[in-house]
């Protein structure tokens, strides 16, 4: 059934939209911006910071343009005088329960209540008021909610509650006591966050970010004892050149490992590397576990943010996760092991530096049973944002920056490796070896699977290989992996599946480059990052993790074989049940 | 054979004043004496005179006892019951004129009375429906049910020009269409029990003494706009109100009145109670709806409009108490006799509850187009202790203060909108020159800061500074360009925020700057309160007239009070607290407020 349409009238110009579009999404169509904070399409929608007033015909009074709906001929006003005064006022009134400390705040030049101060010439002593004492909250491992830069969006709580259908902070109180908080305001810390960060990129000021650990890396740097290696996640390279006002979805792998040089890291390698590694080992335990009787389905544990879901909220499926640990940790473990002994360097002096698109990154890096050489596997895990700092801080120009190279030989990898970054990637990369390990040949037709790409949430298919119907699944947002787990839980059969944390997979994860919610409601965000990805992979000249020759010569040299009790000692881990409450 | 009846009052005011134990007493007393078969106890609802509570009315002489105790329980029994003689004494005094005992409906105080919606309140025993139906209970439902069409009964609300009395005055005629319109499986009708404002008690009264008026209209309403399921939403405060619902419910069912195949026509109705949890948004309509689906009472912006899409997204339509209390009678009596009261825009009548400085608190309904000096003056009773009349308050936290020059303006919806303030639901507070009106306005904005649900910036943090300015005058540190300053924050607040809570709040503060701005003036620019209330402008000393009694040195609380015997004393201002104690205790008229 096609839906109506209505024609209206958004300052003069017409457009035609369909029933039930708001005048929000009209203006949109029409290409008229209308200024929001508390909007975040699909997600956030309640109509409560008064931003996106304006004037519609028919309407008592001033109306919000997120929430109201057009009807035919309707006429609005989206910029008068009237509106201007309002929109000032309300961020006026803001301001003045607002941590104004802009200079030192992390946010400054991406926070959106600062940029519309800034262009409607608000005084931010308009109420020479001083805001109470707010909660300062960084009991968490991965990041800080500093209530008192809070606006009360309740954007976070809706990424939290609706995307990711968890719901560990909500509203507490009411009126002007409101504040966003934990059930009884318990540290964050102590309650059953998965530290996805989806709430941090949800947020518009600097209320929520991450615990910034670029000190800690320009501390090692400086450090002569120390042999500082990075390795940046699959999914940096389509998002980092964001930070830097890039078009998104360009991909600046060169100019990354370039900038990685320039900062003075001993070693630029590539996460990419551990990736195309996981896949043969969890290919290797994936078969396994069909061959013998092994629970099934074998659920992928890449994504620690997943891995802290189904430990605190399905610990009844923790025997269905692989024990590889992921790209991240495996990365680490290999340096601190394989690559320190033959290089001759004393674990104890390698500071392991990751980039990531994850704060739930920070918490994995602290999990137990991830030290193969004695220390931790991984020392410092920063999120895209912090190494964007990094680059700024050491006044490296990246934009012109030319192509540079990642170190051998942890820095070669497949197409298979630099898809993990988009939801379906780890499962198809997955497909590519399982396929060439049962059918023994190199088919050039079971390359592309098409059917676990794309954004849905939810995404399932079956693919005939050596006999066997292999059924996989693919599930993003924990919101959309508790509906695939009930699914299983209900009896349905599935072999692999893939569950990312974020919505999209790590391309959208929460230490990804801030995008305002103009970006992130209008902008195909997920689509244009992953397509960098995808287009990376296809232009590889290997495409499958197998066979990555310094993959091959890794276990020639030191693993011996894929599931070896050396690889388990070194490349696999264990979970832990946690409680919900 | 019962020869006479006591009816006692049972609302909640002279609940608190030991009413159930006065009815107790007369049980025990009448049978005593011997009287149980020829004497019943009746417990009421509210008569409306709640200043002079308990009240007691002995049927059928209809003699009105006032401030009744237990100890004059058996003289009423012993005087009245037996030997036929009224106890002159505990008469209401208004109800004797010269030695002529009036009918209570010649008393000043319901002389100009008409009441429908309270028709019931303080005549039957609300926890019987037999009562209630023998005052024509039911009847109109059966009417509706068995001889008239939906749209017969949609047509005769409208033209009875019923507008809605929770406040905003809706034609309730047309609310009914526009759910009648929506095509649904699923309908629901509720009732906005959640009565908020400070000093409103017309819909508790109601509730309390006589819950299946409210039951029979949703019925009705129910069968107009084809709804299924009705809720009653009530506000937690109401304990009494709730059970007497709760029985109401309960009796209709037995009686086939509500449920299933009601009266035998196939037409099937269920009501549930729901309770507020203490909120005074969720008076607000789409707050209360969400409320009832179990989410936090936050009001949503409209459209769409909960009579298309409402209650679990079906249509709703809500109604206030009183609304519903005058339709049954519209059905029984016909649409030209509830539009024959009233003025032309505004029909029918109006329960207000009348508050603060005035003689005769209590209930009172009144035909629209009543002038607010009768209301005040005549039924009131004026202002006591022959203080001078400042001004009323109507439509609580949303209203605004009404001065002297106004007194003469007929009630009705649009009058008190073009004299800025508004109906409301009908709680009239009455103000005399001992009143601050700054300080009104803050008491106000205090609740409204604290009623706030925080959902949106205009209401959440403007309310707060807007009461902040206003504690800032009063306490004689604000200046000329504040007043300025809280005006324009007044109408930004006003015209931005998402809910009718955060629009009227700052009618107090615009009403009272317009009327009594020379009061904002003295507060900043002479730093005195002309009033006296506001503490930090309120000086107090002692003049010549001071004996040297030490009675107010020795009662002040901070002991700012310094003087020897037979000697003028002195009050330390530093210590000084301003409670006034002494002002109030000394015999001399020696304590000067300032």
């Amino acid at each position: 059934m096609e839906p109506k349409m209505l024609n209206v009238k958004i300052d003069g110009i017409s457009v035609s939209v369909p029933e039930g579009s708001t005048v929000l999404e009209a203006a949109h169509a029409a290409g008229i911006k209308i200024p929001t904070l508390c909007y975040l399409k699909g997600v956030n929608e309640v109509g409560s910071c008064r931003i996106c007033v304006v004037e519609a015909t028919g309407a008592r009074g001033l109306v919000a343009a997120c929430m109201h709906p057009v009807t035919e001929g309707m006429e609005v006003k989206t910029n008068t005088a009237k509106l201007q005064k309002a929109r000032k006022g309300t961020l006026e009134l803001i301001l003045s329960n607002h941590n104004k400390k802009c200079l030192s705040c992390i946010r400054s030049g991406s926070c959106e209540l600062q940029g519309l101060c800034h262009e409607y010439g608000v005084d931010e002593d308009k109420y020479s008021t001083v805001p109470d004492e707010t909660i300062y909250d960084d009991s968490a491992v991965h990041m800080v909610r500093d209530d008192s830069k809070c606006i009360l969006c309740r954007r976070c709580i809706s990424a939290c509650e609706k995307v990711q259908d968890i719901g560990v902070i909500g509203l507490v109180n009411r009126g002007f006591d409101t504040h966003v908080g934990t059930a009884f305001d318990r540290p964050l810390g102590d309650v059953s966050c998965v530290s996805c960060g989806q709430c941090i990129v949800a947020c518009p000021t600097g209320a929520l970010h991450e615990k910034d650990q670029t000190d800690e890396v320009f501390a090692a740097l400086s450090d002569p004892e120390k042999f500082v290696v990075i390795f940046p996640a699959p999914s940096i390279r389509a998002t980092l050149g964001e930070c830097f006002d890039m078009p998104i979805g360009t991909d600046v792998t060169g100019k990354m490992a370039t900038s990685m040089r320039r900062l003075g890291f001993d070693r630029v390698f590539d996460t990419n590397f551990s990736a195309d590694l996981t896949i043969v080992e969890e290919a290797h335990e994936l078969i396994d576990r069909v061959s013998n009787g092994g629970t099934l389905p074998l659920i992928t544990s890449c994504s620690p943010g997943w891995i802290k879901f189904c430990e605190h909220y399905y610990p009844e499926m923790i025997p269905n996760l692989s024990s590889c640990k992921s790209p991240q940790q495996m990365f680490g473990a290999i340096v601190k092991t394989y690559y320190a002994e033959k290089n001759n360097i004393d674990p104890k002096n390698i500071v392991c530096v990751s980039v990531m698109p994850c704060t739930a990154k920070k918490f994995e890096v602290g999990r137990p049973d991830q030290d193969a050489a004695g220390v931790p596997d991984v020392d410092i895990a920063l999120t895209t944002r912090e190494y964007a700092r990094m680059v700024k801080l050491a006044g490296i120009d990246f934009v012109n920056l030319p192509d540079g190279d990642f170190d051998h030989p942890l820095g070669s990898s497949t197409g298979a490796a630099v898809i993990f970054g988009a939801t379906g990637g780890v499962m198809e990369a997955a497909l590519r070896t399982a396929v060439s390990t049962l059918t023994g040949k190199e088919d050039d037709n079971m390359v592309v699977f098409n059917e676990v790409r794309g954004a849905d949430g939810v995404k399932t298919a079956t693919y005939k290989v050596a006999g066997m119907d292999i059924k996989v699944g693919v599930a993003s947002g924990t919101g959309n992996a508790r509906k695939l787990l009930e699914r299983v839980k209900a009896g349905e059969q599935f072999h692999f599946i893939e569950i990312m944390c974020c919505p999209g997979g790590c391309i959208n994860g929460g230490g990804q480059p801030q995008q305002s919610a103009e970006v992130r409601s209008w902008t195909d965000l997920i689509g244009l990052r992953s397509a960098a990805l995808y287009k990376n992979d296809a232009n590889k000249a290997i495409r499958r993790s197998h066979q990555n020759p310094d993959i091959i010569q890794l276990y020639k040299e030191y693993l011996e074989k894929p599931g070896s009790h050396k690889a388990h000692e070194i490349l696999h881990t264990t979970y832990i049940a946690r409680k919900k409450f | 054979m019962i020869r006479s009846q006591v009816l006692c009052c049972t609302g909640t005011g002279c609940s608190s004043s030991g009413s159930h134990e006065l009815a107790a007493e007369m049980e025990k007393q009448i049978a005593a004496a011997g009287l149980t078969d020829e004497v019943k106890v009746v417990k009421t609802g509210c008569f409306g005179l709640c200043a002079l509570g308990p009240i007691m009315i002995i049927y059928p002489e209809g003699t009105f006892y006032s401030q009744v105790k237990a100890s004059d329980v058996k003289e009423i029994v012993e005087e009245h019951l037996l030997k036929g003689r009224p106890v002159k004494r505990l008469i209401y005094s208004e109800a004797i004129e010269k030695d002529r005992m009036l009918s209570l409906s010649d008393t000043p105080f319901y002389k100009k009375q008409k009441r429908i919606a309270l028709r019931n309140c303080g005549v039957i025993n609300p926890e019987n429906i037999d009562e209630y139906i023998a005052m024509d209970g039911y009847l109109a439902l059966e009417k509706v049910l068995t001889t008239m069409k939906p749209e017969e009964v949609i047509k005769t609300i409208l033209d009875s020009g019923l507008r809605g009395r929770g406040g905003a005055g809706f034609p309730t005629g047309r609310k009914w269409q526009f759910a009648a319109a929506s095509v649904s499986d699923v309908k629901y009708v509720c009732c906005n029990a959640d009565e908020g404002d400070p000093g409103a008690f017309m819909d508790r009264s109601v509730l309390e003494g006589d819950p299946h008026a409210v039951l029979e209209a949703m019925t009705i309403a129910a069968y107009a706009i084809g709804g299924t399921h009705g809720y009653i939403y009530v506000r937690a405060e109401y304990p009494i109100a709730v059970r007497r619902l709760e029985i109401a419910i309960k009796q209709a069912r037995e009686y086939g009145l509500l449920g299933d195949n009601i009266m035998g026509t196939g037409f099937s109705f269920e009501i549930d109670i729901r309770l507020g949890a203490g909120a005074f948004v969720c008076g607000e309509e789409t707050a209360l709806l969400t409320s009832i689906e179990g989410n936090r009472g936050e009001p949503r912006p409209r459209p769409p409009f909960p009579a298309i899409k409402g209650l679990f997204g079906k249509p709703t339509m809500l109604n206030n108490v009183e609304t519903y209390a005058n339709v049954a009678q519209i059905i029984l009596n016909g649409s030209e006799w509830f539009a024959s009261m009233g003025t032309e825009k505004s029909k029918g009548t109006k329960v207000f509850a009348l508050g603060g400085k005035i003689t005769n608190t209590g209930l009172v309904e009144v035909p629209m187009g009543t002038t607010l000096r009768e209301i005040i003056e005549d039924i009131g009773g004026g202002v006591p202790n022959g203080k001078k009349f400042k001004a009323a308050q109507t439509g609580g936290p949303s209203g605004g203060c009404i001065p002297a020059q106004h007194l003469d303006t007929p009630i009705d919806y649009e009058n008190l909108i073009a004299i800025g303030s508004m109906m409301g639901s009908g709680g009239l507070i009455v103000m005399d020159e001992d009143n601050c009106m700054v300080d009104i306005a803050k008491f106000f904005l205090e609740f409204t800061v604290d009623e706030s649900c925080g959902k949106c910036v205009p209401c959440r943090i403007g309310t707060k500074r807007l009461y902040q300015m206003l504690e800032k005058i009063t306490s004689g540190q604000g200046t000329l360009e504040d007043l300025d300053k809280m005006e324009a924050l007044c109408h930004h607040i006003q015209q931005n925020s998402l809910c009718a809570l955060g629009q009227t709040a700052p009618n107090p503060v615009l009403s009272t700057l317009k009327y009594f701005r020379n009061e904002y003036i003295a507060h900043v620019v002479d730093k005195k309160c002309p009033a006296g209330v506001c503490k930090a402008l309120v000086t107090y000393t002692i003049n010549d007239n001071c004996k040297g009694c030490t009675l107010c040195a020795r009662n002040c609380p901070t002991k700012a009070i310094t003087g020897a015997i037979k000697e003028k004393h002195v009050i330390d201002q530093t210590k000084c607290v301003k409670c006034g104690l002494c002002f109030a205790n000394c015999k001399f008229g020696a304590i000067e407020k300032k």
